[in-house]
């Protein structure tokens, strides 16, 4: 963010320099009565709040967001898979249908501070869309909204399912609706969001949503086949694992092109200590799909506190692509899976926050609860 | 004849005066219950969002924190949702609730680890999403009024008022002694300086109006302030007869005592609202800006500016008279970092400059007329070439020494 517009300009020109004569006037007045009234005489005297009334000295947001009213909750979201409606198509093939639809709504990302947002079925994300590789995903996007929208997958697609306006279906009126089809390739950790123009405008709104494919663990051998079960939610394997899905978003409140708050999962402290950290049990591998849709900064970034993971970017591989960090950056829309672990560590609050610490400190920040079990 | 008749009549048959008086009261009373219950601009403001316009009146920086005063002026009211300072979500309190009518007040605690000397901002996001900001230039804690900073605050208007114009007074033996040739060139630098307090005392005011909520009107009030006074005080003139030297002196060292109230007072309120920087050597600088101001108050004591008070011109103006005009010219500085520095109100600010320029307006004329009275006895023109660059002097002078004191 770059706020530096001034609503509010007290003094004139020729402030600065009347209040230096303020100063020189209060140094001679200093030496006159010979004790130090110049509160510029020293300089390293630091300020420390004595107000102790927060874990934190004093910083944070102050009060609650109202969920109920949202119709979301953070900590659900991060649990919050979307199968579809599922079937078998004549040729075995797994098909998936979903409805989306575009509604305008007011969402609350900080207490008390409320975002006109565009929706996809009410919510910021939209639904994460979870199948396995080669699975038909079928999807009729129903347009509630005042402005056209689109649905454009991040994934292998004909040109006529990229839902870009002006080709094919293109934008979809107010009112009007059209169907997504296209077989779900490659298996990762992907996202969608809306293509209408102006771009920047429709995505920050909050037409963005998950879309995870899991490798079919029949198309691999050995370790890898192993891996792609730990990975796909048909197997037992994969409920060893404590997934969670993060969207580390961003909103520009007053529409100035910088964001005002950050946050994973659009509600900004969400998961502070003193609001809902999450709960994770030492015994369990932890594994975060993280995308990465905040719009106006050119990359967001993980920060991992007390703890290394493996990162496979875009989630496209089986084996990581970067391994042993605790800091993963990523560029708007790029994403990808981080696996960790706390097992044989001290039970306890451990901070994970971007490391911009500027969008730490305007909401993206975050802590793990580390409990035995 | 007929006319007049039809009319009495139609006066007197029709309703009593107290209900003509009254119907266009009941008329407006009955629009606005139309606008009230019927909404006829529905159709323009249809899920507009509230205008929201939050203005920063004071920051108090404490030990430990911030203490903001706010004044919502807009016509809605706003409620401050979450509190920014440099860029990070922040504990606060506000007082009596977040939510502000308008032209309310509220106060905003927020414990801050501040850093002395340096720049911090305080943003305020309401609930819609919109931002209001503050820079903090140079954190410095705000004094308390104690004895001490009394005292201190005190000294500094000493330094930008009283001693300048004392300093200037002295020039009066000299004035006196280089003769009555050059009276004029010096009545026209009194007026080239005078000129130049009016564009700054008329600036300064338009610019601290600015930030007085819309509903104030502030560039206005300074206009009105400053003709009122102006009116008022060719009005105690024209009761006077033709001003006497001693009386033009006198004006003249009211309304540079009210533009020094105004410095004053921008001086104090830096302090009050968080800004104050570092640099004795710019009181130096103040204090040769002022000096010109004292020139201007004694030229009119001149004995050869006394046209057509030659009882009067011949006295020689007693010690204390300089004192009492310098204290008149000088004193109102202290008054100003006192009111400036403890219970600064931009509202009082701007209708304070608008008085200034009205004072200083009204001196001018009246220094005008002297020098016209003068040139008109020596036979000579008012707009002489000396008296021009006299003139121009005077406004080169202080638009000179104000660099030192101009950012």
């Amino acid at each position: 963010m770059n706020r530096r517009k001034k609503k509010s300009e007290v003094i004139g020109r020729r402030q600065f320099l009347k209040a230096s004569a303020l100063t020189g006037g209060v140094a001679a007045v200093s030496a006159a009565l010979g004790t130090d009234l110049n509160p510029t005489a020293n300089l390293t005297k630091s300020k420390i709040s004595d107000h102790d009334n927060n874990t934190h000295g004093g910083f944070g947001a102050v009060g609650q967001v109202d969920y109920a009213r949202n119709g979301f909750d953070p900590s659900e979201l991060l649990y919050d898979w979307d199968y579809g409606e599922v079937s078998e198509l004549d040729n075995g093939q797994t098909l998936r249908e979903y409805t989306f639809v575009a509604v305008d709504k007011e969402i609350e990302i900080a207490p008390g501070v409320f975002f006109p947002a565009w929706t996809y079925n009410g919510r910021v994300p939209g639904p994460t869309i979870r199948c396995v590789e080669g699975d038909r995903i079928k999807i009729e996007f129903i347009n509630a909204g005042s402005h056209p929208h689109t649905i454009h997958f991040h994934g292998i697609h004909p040109a006529s399912m990229d839902g870009l306006p002006g080709f094919y279906a293109g934008s979809i009126a107010p009112g009007e609706s059209t169907v997504y089809e296209f077989d779900a390739f490659p298996f990762g950790c992907h996202l969608y969001h809306c293509h209408s123009v102006p771009l920047k405008r429709h995505i920050h709104k909050g037409l963005y949503g998950a879309f995870i494919v899991d490798p079919d663990p029949d198309k691999y051998s050995g370790e890898e086949k192993q891996i792609a079960k730990t990975r796909n939610h048909n197997y037992r394997e994969n409920e060893n694992v404590n997934e969670m899905m993060m969207i580390m978003n961003g909103f520009d409140t007053n529409f100035d092109g910088d964001n005002e708050i950050y946050a994973v999962n659009s509600i900004a402290f969400a998961y502070s200590a003193d609001n809902a950290p999450i709960r994770i049990r030492k015994s369990q591998r932890q594994r975060i799909y993280l995308i990465n849709v905040t719009e106006f900064d050119p990359i967001n970034s993980l920060h991992l506190h007390a703890n290394f993971f493996n990162y496979y970017d875009h989630g496209t591989t089986l084996q990581p692509t970067l391994r042993t960090i605790d800091t993963v950056m990523q560029c708007q829309a790029q994403r990808g899976i981080l696996e960790f672990s706390f097992a044989d560590f001290e039970p306890g609050m451990y901070m994970f926050h971007a490391h911009q610490s500027e969008f730490a400190e305007l909401g993206w920040m975050a802590f793990f609860d580390v409990v035995e079990g | 004849m007929n006319n007049q008749t039809n009319v009495d009549t139609a006066t007197r048959s029709g309703f009593p005066t107290w209900l003509m008086i009254l119907l266009p009261f009941i008329a407006l009373a009955l629009l606005l219950s139309v606008f009230a219950f019927t909404d006829p601009l529905a159709l323009f403001k249809a899920d507009l969002p509230p205008i929201e316009d939050l203005i920063f009146q004071r920051i108090e920086i404490f030990d430990g924190g911030f203490r903001v005063d706010l004044i919502n002026g807009g016509p809605d009211a706003v409620t401050v949702a979450q509190v920014l300072v440099d860029e990070a979500y922040w504990n606060f309190s506000m007082e009596p609730s977040q939510t502000i009518q308008p032209l309310a007040r509220a106060e905003i605690l927020i414990p801050y680890p501040w850093v002395e000397t340096e720049a911090h901002e305080i943003v305020l996001l309401t609930d819609t999403g919109a931002t209001f900001s503050h820079e903090v230039e140079l954190a410095v804690e705000t004094p308390s009024p104690g004895i001490t900073e009394f005292i201190a605050y005190g000294l500094v208007g000493v330094y930008v008022g009283i001693i300048p114009v004392g300093l200037g007074m002295l020039w009066y033996p000299a004035m006196k002694r280089i003769g009555r040739k050059w009276l004029g060139a010096i009545l026209a630098l009194t007026i080239g300086l005078l000129v130049f307090l009016l564009i700054d005392t008329f600036l300064e005011g338009l610019e601290i109006a600015e930030q007085l909520p819309g509903v104030f009107q502030g560039e206005a009030l300074v206009f009105f302030a400053a003709l009122l006074t102006w009116m008022v005080l060719s009005a105690i003139g024209t009761r006077r007869g033709r001003p006497s030297p001693r009386y033009i002196a006198g004006l003249l060292a009211l309304g540079i005592g009210i533009h020094n109230l105004g410095e004053g007072l921008v001086i104090g309120a830096a302090f009050a609202l968080g800004e104050a920087a570092l640099g004795s050597l710019l009181v130096i600088g103040f204090t040769l800006h002022n000096v010109t101001e004292g020139i201007g108050i004694v030229a009119p004591l001149l004995p050869f500016a006394a046209v057509g008070y030659s009882q009067e011109g011949k006295d020689r103006p007693a010690l204390k008279l300089f004192v009492g005009l310098t204290l008149i010219a000088g004193a109102p500085a202290i008054l100003g970092t006192w009111i400036g520095g403890f219970a600064f109100s931009p509202l009082f600010a701007t209708i304070f400059f608008g008085i200034g320029a009205g004072a200083i307006w009204q001196v001018i004329v009246d220094v005008g007329r002297l020098l016209q009275r003068f040139a008109e006895r020596e036979n000579e023109a008012t707009l002489s070439w000396m008296n021009v660059g006299g003139f121009l002097l005077g406004l080169t002078i202080m638009y000179l020494t104000a660099f030192l004191v101009s950012a």
